[in-house]
């Protein structure tokens, strides 16, 4: 009877998990689709706790606290401006729990678990381990702990490939001799590092990319655990973590028109420093107070933001000088370029915090036709989404990625902290164009003195 | 494990799999990042089989491994779902109220 009440909470569990990720289709319905989500969870939790298995709960007990502590913490503190941190943090957590599992399964039941559980098994502790260092090494990057430029030496890629298929090989080697502990754990550590040594060559503004690769990783080590202990809602839940990370990775990748592939082992941003050649020309640079008179007199205003603004927390200030625009009767829109931050979707919520509403925030496709009847189009903090070298020139490294098309609007200023390259080390020609006015600074103090400048225009 | 669980359990893992893919290319880009921590979250269900290993105590060691997954997947379970909340909660189609109030 147990076993059918347990069961039962599993599948409910499932089941909202699914109509929880369904009301994600639409804002209104997301937070209600995430109750949902939150019921399920404590359905199975609940019917977990009555399994017979379970005999003691001392354990049980001081982790749930300590867990929930810890989360909730992070859950009520972090703030917007750290999620991608918070998300590669929580990739690492729950890579850890599935690869710890694992070795539990293994240390507990050696080969009696069996061909099939062991393949599991070590395919969870494969994938779950070297998920959780490359999460570490992500989020030490986006917290700045490591340089977010690329980590690269020579024949980088042959060494980290040989690794792979070195782990790989250990993992085979292991399947038909079970019994050996010794490869399992060496298996575990090859893992380890592999993680480490795979995500050290990745740029900072390639890591929309790699943080939704990593959170497919660790959805796919939770349904390895569910197979491992043949549990459905965690075959369920873990695909779908690691399907959503995954379609996540694709649509990043065509953001940016390039492979996974080429992500991954491209070391990209280090290897053009040499060919950069300067365009020629030069930047002009424009005053606070002439910018706000083109801002004030405007028809049509179109911000794009970039990671610049995130680090210089300027969206609250971007929408108050927004607010002013609008009051004067000028229209508004945001240009949101789906790789413009550390995450996908990285904007959207930093705007939304700053109470942006959402119908203001506009796709590639639906901003780009409209540059031409916009005024000036004000690029907050970001570089690559607008580099028209994208569109025009075929030799660029970033050649064919769809852009942000500020240069067609009659006018583009863009906030930049000072002259140098963007984090991809790019020469950028938008810069030089006619079109093109520089306002030199901290994004945030230059918003707020546009906005007071605007308000006395 | 007899065949027939495999193979009902592999039915599951490609039956969710095709589910997941339609469920979640749905999700606006509007909504990526909340979706990222809310598919955390859920997948922190991980939980009960550390829940398992930690309450089953067959040895210290595999107490003390279930102790730390324990630990890990709370964590994410209960970070994620507020921080989707809280992310959630911020997204409005209409201005508020309260930002009107800086009209002059």
């Amino acid at each position: 009877m147990k076993t059918y009440f347990v069961e039962f909470s599993y599948l409910l569990a499932s089941i909202l998990f699914v109509l929880g990720l369904r009301g994600m289709s639409n804002p209104e319905t997301a937070r209600r689709g995430m109750h949902l989500a939150e019921f399920g969870m404590a359905a199975a939790v609940v019917g977990t706790l009555l399994q017979k298995e379970i005999v003691s709960y001392e354990w049980i007990i001081a982790g749930l606290l300590l867990g929930s502590t810890i989360g909730l913490a992070m859950g009520v503190w972090v703030p917007m401006t750290a999620m991608p941190q918070r998300t590669a943090l929580s990739h690492a957590f729950g890579a850890l729990a599935a690869s710890l599992v694992g070795v539990s399964e293994y240390y507990l039941h050696g080969a009696n678990l069996g061909e099939f559980r062991i393949c599991a098994v070590g395919f969870e502790v494969l994938l779950g381990s070297l998920t959780t260092t490359g999460s570490l090494i992500a989020f030490s990057k986006l917290q700045g702990l490591v340089p977010g430029t690329p980590l690269i030496y020579k024949g980088q890629n042959i060494f980290n490939l040989s690794l792979l298929a070195v782990t790989i090989a250990c993992f085979l080697l292991f399947l038909f001799n079970p019994g050996t502990a010794l490869l399992f754990y060496l298996m575990l550590g090859l893992a380890f590092i592999f993680g480490v040594l795979l995500v050290m060559p990745i740029g900072a503004a390639d890591m929309p990319v790699v943080i939704s690769l990593l959170n497919s990783y660790a959805g796919l080590a939770s349904a390895a655990t569910g197979f491992a202990i043949s549990n459905n809602v965690l075959i369920i839940a873990g695909t779908l973590d690691g399907g959503s990370g995954f379609i996540l990775s694709l649509v990043m990748c065509r953001a940016m028109n390039r492979s996974i592939t080429n992500v991954l082992f491209g070391a990209f941003g280090s290897v053009q420093e040499s060919r950069t050649e300067s365009t020629g020309g030069t930047m002009r640079e424009v005053h606070s107070e002439d910018v706000a008179v083109q801002l004030a007199y405007a028809r049509q205003v179109v911000f794009v933001p970039g990671y610049g603004m995130a680090t210089a927390q300027a969206q609250h200030a971007l929408r108050e000088l927004a607010t002013a625009l609008e009051d004067r009767g000028v229209t508004v829109k945001y240009a949101i370029h789906p790789v413009a931050g550390r995450m996908p979707g990285h904007m959207n919520v930093l705007l939304a915090e700053a109470n942006v509403p959402y119908s203001q925030l506009y796709e590639l496709d639906q901003i780009n036709p409209e540059f031409p009847s916009t005024d000036v189009a004000v690029v907050v903090g970001a570089n690559d989404v607008v580099n028209p070298d994208a569109r025009d020139n075929p030799n660029s490294p970033i050649a064919g990625m769809p852009i942000v098309e500020v240069d067609k609007a009659r006018s583009v200023v863009v906030l930049k902290r000072g002259r140098g390259k963007g984090f991809s080390g790019l020469e950028n020609p938008l810069f030089y164009k006619q079109n093109c006015e520089m306002l030199y600074g901290d994004a945030k103090d230059s918003i707020v003195q546009l906005a007071g400048a605007v308000r006395n225009a | 494990m007899t065949s027939e669980t495999l193979i009902a359990t592999i039915y599951v893992f490609i039956l969710a799999a095709f589910l997941g893919y339609q469920v979640i290319s749905r999700v606006p880009p509007l909504l990526h990042t909340p979706l990222m921590s809310a598919t955390n979250a859920i997948s922190g269900i991980s939980l009960v089989g550390s829940l398992v290993t930690a309450g089953a105590h067959q040895t210290t060691v595999s107490a003390i491994l279930g102790f730390v997954a324990v630990v890990c997947s709370t964590t994410n379970v209960v970070g994620g779902f507020v921080i989707t909340d809280r992310m959630l909660k911020m997204f409005k189609r209409k201005t508020t109220p309260t930002t009107k109030k800086n009209k002059v």
